[in-house]
């Protein structure tokens, strides 16, 4: 179990018990946390689950590998720390994790 | 009409569609009754994987649901599961159940998905001949994916090759049986479809094109063999069927809606009857992109339909219409096609195709109508943007892979 904060783009937060193996993507829409379309259900084929991952986690969360990556440059308003969230699998390392939610995913 | 005070909208279906319209519907702060009508005994879930990571096992069953149980409640959402809606009548605006009884609606969105198209052949009916459709059949067929059993399917299109990959990879053996002279023939251009074939080839599927099932012959039951019309015979443990789906407008029809090749619905996913809506695989909308009508069978589309038709009941501003788009996963191929490639006259390779990385760009009197890309998103979501504004590309601008598809889309007029 971990706890994950999201923050949607007017700030407001919602922290979820997250269940471990599933993805950050996963949890937002099982608890209706809106902000994340996730459109094609975490095929990593749509990009529409764009998030920000706060700073204090960029190293526990790791890299994008190269599809995700490649996703991510055409996603609107992309930054450093930027991630699809259907690719980030919840663990016990994860507990507290913050992650911030775009104002459009189109 | 104005139905946002509607006390009541009922969804027949309970797809990606139907899901995504009561989602909708409570974002958009309708605050009446919502009954869900499921033919199914599972609450609405993501069929996609059903042919890819879930036919593999590499995904929980628990995963495949867009909501908990809990959602619904939560949401005041009424599931009324394994029952047939049998008829609508719109005088009365009632949808009635088998088993008796009716639901009364201010707002009806009919979302009933599509069904396999019946193999029309003797034997089809035998133990061992599957469809691939829902939850169900691959509870049935999952088990018999056992290494070294022979595995024969009928019909070389995405669910039927997804089908093969997930296979090999199990370990079966596996033929696939297509009638036209390629895989993928319907919704393809050759190059990709000479990709696609020799790459199946490679893993060890046994393609064969040009190949018309006869029958399907069977001892105490079960099916053994599979004879085409030219007398061959194929030993045969598993059969599974993917000849393409048939829209579910029967309901509608019946009610005297609009219907051809799917119910007829204008943008905002509303019928001839200005209460009644239809989304996803069952609708035939307008192509905003491609000035026609047409039925698509698609993750996009059914997200999409709901959403409009919940707007539209809602009174909010319609959402907007995205270019179609799709996807595919077979071994490590992710394909990602944007828009509609019917009636093009040029393709346009970029990238390479032995590399397993390149994409085929549709074009139609120089605009671009749509991709098809291997392990390519760039290529994907910059033609997905690039078709919704009607961008004309010269071909030898979309093979120069010495600019970047972001300096391509940049340029673009």
């Amino acid at each position: 179990m971990a706890k994950i904060i999201y923050v949607d783009h007017e700030g407001t937060e919602r922290a979820i018990e997250a269940t471990n193996g599933e993805s950050v993507m996963e949890t937002a829409i099982k608890n209706s946390i809106p902000g994340i379309d996730a459109d094609c259900g975490g095929a990593c084929a749509c990009a529409t689950c764009h998030v920000y991952v706060d700073d204090a986690f960029m190293d526990k969360v790791g890299k994008p590998e190269d599809m995700e990556q490649s996703m991510l440059d055409f996603a609107e308003n992309v930054q450093a720390n930027s991630r699809l969230s259907c690719q980030i699998s919840v663990s016990d390392e994860l507990d507290g994790l913050r992650v911030t939610t775009p104002e459009s995913q189109h | 009409m104005d139905l946002s005070t509607s006390k009541s909208v009922v969804i027949v279906g309970a797809g990606q569609a139907a899901a995504q319209a009561c989602a909708s519907l409570r974002l958009f702060g309708f605050e009446g009754g919502i009954t869900l009508i499921g033919e199914e005994a599972a609450l609405p879930y993501q069929r996609p994987p059903l042919s890819k990571a879930y036919m593999k096992g590499e995904l929980a069953e628990e995963r495949l649901y867009f909501k908990p149980e809990a959602w619904y409640q939560d949401q005041n959402i009424d599931t009324v599961l394994s029952v047939r809606a049998t008829r609508i009548d719109r005088s009365a605006q009632t949808v009635e159940l088998e088993h008796g009884g009716s639901v009364s609606y201010d707002a009806l969105i009919i979302a009933t998905g599509s069904r396999p198209r019946a193999l029309p052949v003797e034997g089809a009916d035998l133990d061992g001949v599957f469809d691939l459709r829902d939850l169900a059949d691959v509870e049935r067929i999952r088990p018999r994916m056992i290494a070294g059993q022979k595995l024969v399917i009928v019909g070389a299109g995405y669910i039927g090759l997804e089908a093969a990959a997930v296979a090999r990879q199990l370990d079966l053996e596996v033929t696939v049986l297509e009638m036209e002279s390629r895989v993928l023939s319907r919704v393809t251009s050759p190059v990709m479809s000479g990709f696609f074939e020799a790459e199946h080839t490679r893993q060890g599927v046994t393609v064969r094109t040009e190949a018309r099932l006869a029958s399907l012959g069977g001892a105490d039951g079960k099916v053994t063999t599979a004879v085409l019309a030219d007398g061959t015979e194929l030993a045969a443990d598993i059969v599974l069927v993917g000849i393409g789906i048939l829209p579910n407008v029967e309901l509608a029809e019946d009610a005297g809606i609009a219907c051809s090749n799917g119910i007829l619905t204008d943008r905002d996913a509303r019928t001839n009857d200005p209460r009644v809506f239809a989304a996803g695989d069952c609708a035939a909308r307008p192509l905003v992109h491609y000035g026609r009508q047409g039925r698509l069978e698609s993750v996009h589309n059914a997200i999409e339909q709901g959403k409009l038709a919940a707007a539209a009941i809602m009174g909010k501003p319609r959402p907007p219409e995205d270019c179609p788009w799709f996807w595919s996963d077979q071994y490590d191929l992710k394909l990602q096609i944007a828009g509609l490639s019917q009636d093009y006259d040029e393709t346009v390779v970029r990238g390479d195709v032995d590399a397993r990385k390149f994409a085929v760009f549709y074009l139609q009197n120089g605009k671009l109508i749509a991709v098809d890309a291997i392990n390519s998103p760039p290529e994907f979501l910059a033609s997905k943007k690039l078709i919704m504004t009607g961008a004309r590309l010269a071909p030898e601008t979309l093979s120069d892979t010495s600019q970047s598809m972001k300096e391509i889309a940049a340029a673009a007029v």
